[in-house]
């Protein structure tokens, strides 16, 4: 167990040493006037073009400055931001909690309502609960986030304003909760909704193939009540491909919930990766980047651990 | 008044092309104590027959009746019904590793049987577990480990302790070695012979037969075509079909005569007798009549050859 645990944790240094070479090739890669003008950007006067290339130190040899990217990044230092003259980090660092709030509170909401609407699904196959739910989540799938979001944030200013829900930028739960819930709740039902729609379909098929095995005849034919074979037989073993899409998706949304943000206003990673994108503001989108692959390789490690609690054949092996 | 007593049953799924009629009106008894061996090839209906009764096969429409220990089975409420298995009736199947939940240790999924059954603690459970496995010949110390960790006879070994944790009255072992190495295949039998409980071996291994059953009754097509004792049906197999079983098995030096051609569809089971196309000795009467059972009370069997006799 252990040995698999560093296995693992070394195996996902060396993808992000990968993604902050692959990023910093891209960046920094070719004559020093070049990379110090694109960073720059096309209109930015030649006096600032110099200054860039005095401060990133674009004189120096490619391999020099790879090392020192390297070092800075090992020390948390991201560079600063070219246009608020602020360092990434400190900017990835007011953007996380948005962004972290949202992505668990919908994780939750979305586990609970895919999870479950995939057991009911599942528990009787082609029944009109059954195809109600497919109904659903056809229309989960389908429904675009920012028109779901749109028609969320409509409804609650214009036809119920009694609800006190309302788009924003982030405000600290420790700071003011009330706050904080009336701008969190509709960008979770939001969030959770388009992803509960996958949820359910996983869960659905997970579960029919589950509750098909031999076991499962075994847990009625020794007399176990049927909701225990359902939940303790059927989804126990089910929930495995269940927890690797989950790992998968919290690890990727971590890294910036772009959609769901811009629609709501909340000032996440999303958001400062689109305005840094919009700015040409390299530092801080080679900051994000990076910090999205940490949170992907992150959330597998994770996954890996989560799958030796839930299989003995895993943990034992 | 015997332990189990089935008349009529009739098992019909319903399929896109129809009814499957799995089960064609099977009756037979089974007294405390005793084995009786069900025999048939694949598809004969001999698995979904027992199962049926328990209400283990989904999406089966069952009639017919069955009375245990005087209770009526066929019918009975889900509730009641799940309170009968496991404790008075356990049951063993046929691939051990696919028939123990991967997830959890062998203790664990012994000690539910008792706990969904009896109001004890769940060290009382485990314990109950850890003394079930002594008695089908696995160390204690193994309680917690999981199904991956057993070889495939002790897998055997669990499901069976699993079906006797509350000491059931009936032991429904449904082809308990036919997923078993020939070595092991004798320690599973001789571990089933040595319950004491009464005992329903469904196979497709008639050697299983000769060392298990004291009552046979042999299936073709979801019927039951000849029922005997042990020694009558190997020494005096009335009914061609179940002559045909034993021509196939290896005696001595002659050459094996298998049965030509191929089960029926249960689709649409031939007419008359459903071993008819297969049979080597038919008569006008065979595709036109269905035979009843025929012949003493103590070995009859379907066939119209009977009436000659």
């Amino acid at each position: 167990m252990w040995r698999f645990l560093i296995r693992r944790i070394v195996f996902g240094v060396v993808v992000l040493w990968l993604v902050a070479t692959t990023v910093f090739l891209l960046f920094f890669a070719g004559p020093a006037d070049n990379v110090a003008r694109r960073l720059a950007g096309p209109r930015a006067p030649i006096e600032v073009v110099e200054q860039i290339k005095d401060t990133l130190g674009l004189d120096r040899p490619l391999f020099t400055q790879y090392l020192g990217f390297l070092g800075d990044l090992l020390r948390g230092d991201l560079g600063t931001s070219f246009i608020s003259q602020t360092p990434v980090s400190t900017l990835i660092l007011q953007s996380l909690p948005g962004t972290l709030w949202l992505v668990f509170g919908a994780a939750v909401l979305w586990m609970l309502m895919g999870v479950g609407g995939g057991v009911l699904s599942a528990t009787k196959p082609r029944s009109l609960r059954d195809r109600t739910l497919t109904v659903l989540v056809l229309a989960g799938i389908s429904l675009p986030t920012f028109v779901l979001g749109i028609l969320m944030i409509y409804l609650a200013l214009s036809v119920f304003p009694g609800t006190g829900l309302q788009p924003g930028p982030y405000i600290s739960p420790f700071i003011d909760v009330g706050a904080f819930l009336s701008t969190m709740v509709m960008p979770w039902i939001c969030l959770a909704v388009v992803q509960a729609a996958v949820y359910v379909r996983l869960t659905r098929g997970s579960m029919l193939d589950t509750m098909g095995e031999d076991y499962i005849r075994t847990a009625r034919a020794k007399g176990v009540p049927e909701r225990s074979v359902t939940y303790r037989h059927g989804l126990r073993a089910a929930l495995t491909p269940v927890i690797t899409q989950f790992g998968v998706d919290v690890g990727t949304l971590l890294g910036g919930v772009v959609v769901t943000e811009s629609v709501f206003g909340l000032q996440g990673i999303g958001q400062l990766m689109i305005r840094s994108v919009r700015d040409g503001d390299l530092p801080v989108i080679i900051g994000a980047a990076i910090l999205a692959a940490a949170f992907i390789v992150l959330a597998n490690i994770l996954v890996d651990v989560a799958y030796s609690f839930l299989d003995p054949r895993v943990r034992l092996a | 008044m015997s332990l189990l007593e089935v008349s009529g049953l009739r098992v019909t799924f319903a399929t896109p092309d129809g009814d499957l009629q799995a089960v064609r009106g099977v009756s037979f008894e089974v007294e405390a104590g005793q084995t009786l061996g069900v025999v048939g090839e694949s598809g004969s209906g001999k698995s979904v027959s027992v199962q049926a009764l328990l209400g283990l096969v989904p999406g089966a429409r069952v009639e017919g009746s069955a009375l245990f220990d005087g209770e009526q089975l066929i019918g009975m409420p889900a509730e009641r019904l799940r309170r009968i298995r496991g404790a008075r009736i356990g049951m063993v199947f046929q691939d051990p590793l696919s028939s123990l939940h991967p997830m959890y240790s062998v203790g664990r999924q012994i000690a539910e049987a008792v706990l969904v059954h009896r109001k004890v603690s769940k060290d009382q459970a485990w314990s109950v577990a850890r003394e079930r496995l002594e008695q089908v010949g696995i160390p204690a110390v193994r309680v917690r480990d999981y199904p991956h960790q057993f070889s495939g006879g002790m897998r055997q070994r669990v499901m069976i302790a699993m079906a006797m944790a509350l000491d059931p009255e009936l032991i429904i072992a449904d082809e308990p070695t036919t997923a078993l190495d020939a070595t092991v295949r004798a320690q599973i039998l001789e571990l089933l012979g040595r319950l004491g409980c009464a005992l329903i071996i469904i196979t497709h291994d008639l050697g299983v037969i000769a060392d298990m059953a004291d009552e046979v009754m042999v299936m073709y097509a979801g019927k039951p075509v000849e029922k005997a004792g042990r020694r009558d049906l190997f020494r005096d197999p009335r009914h061609p079909y179940t002559r045909g079983l034993l021509n196939s098995l290896p005696h001595g030096k002659e050459r094996l005569q298998p049965i030509t051609g191929r089960p029926p569809s249960l689709l649409s089971p031939p007419s008359g007798c459903s071993f008819h196309p297969r049979c080597p000795v038919r008569i006008p009467r065979c595709p036109i009549e269905e035979p009843p059972m025929l012949g003493p009370d103590d070995h009859p069997d379907a066939c119209w050859l009977e009436v000659g006799r």
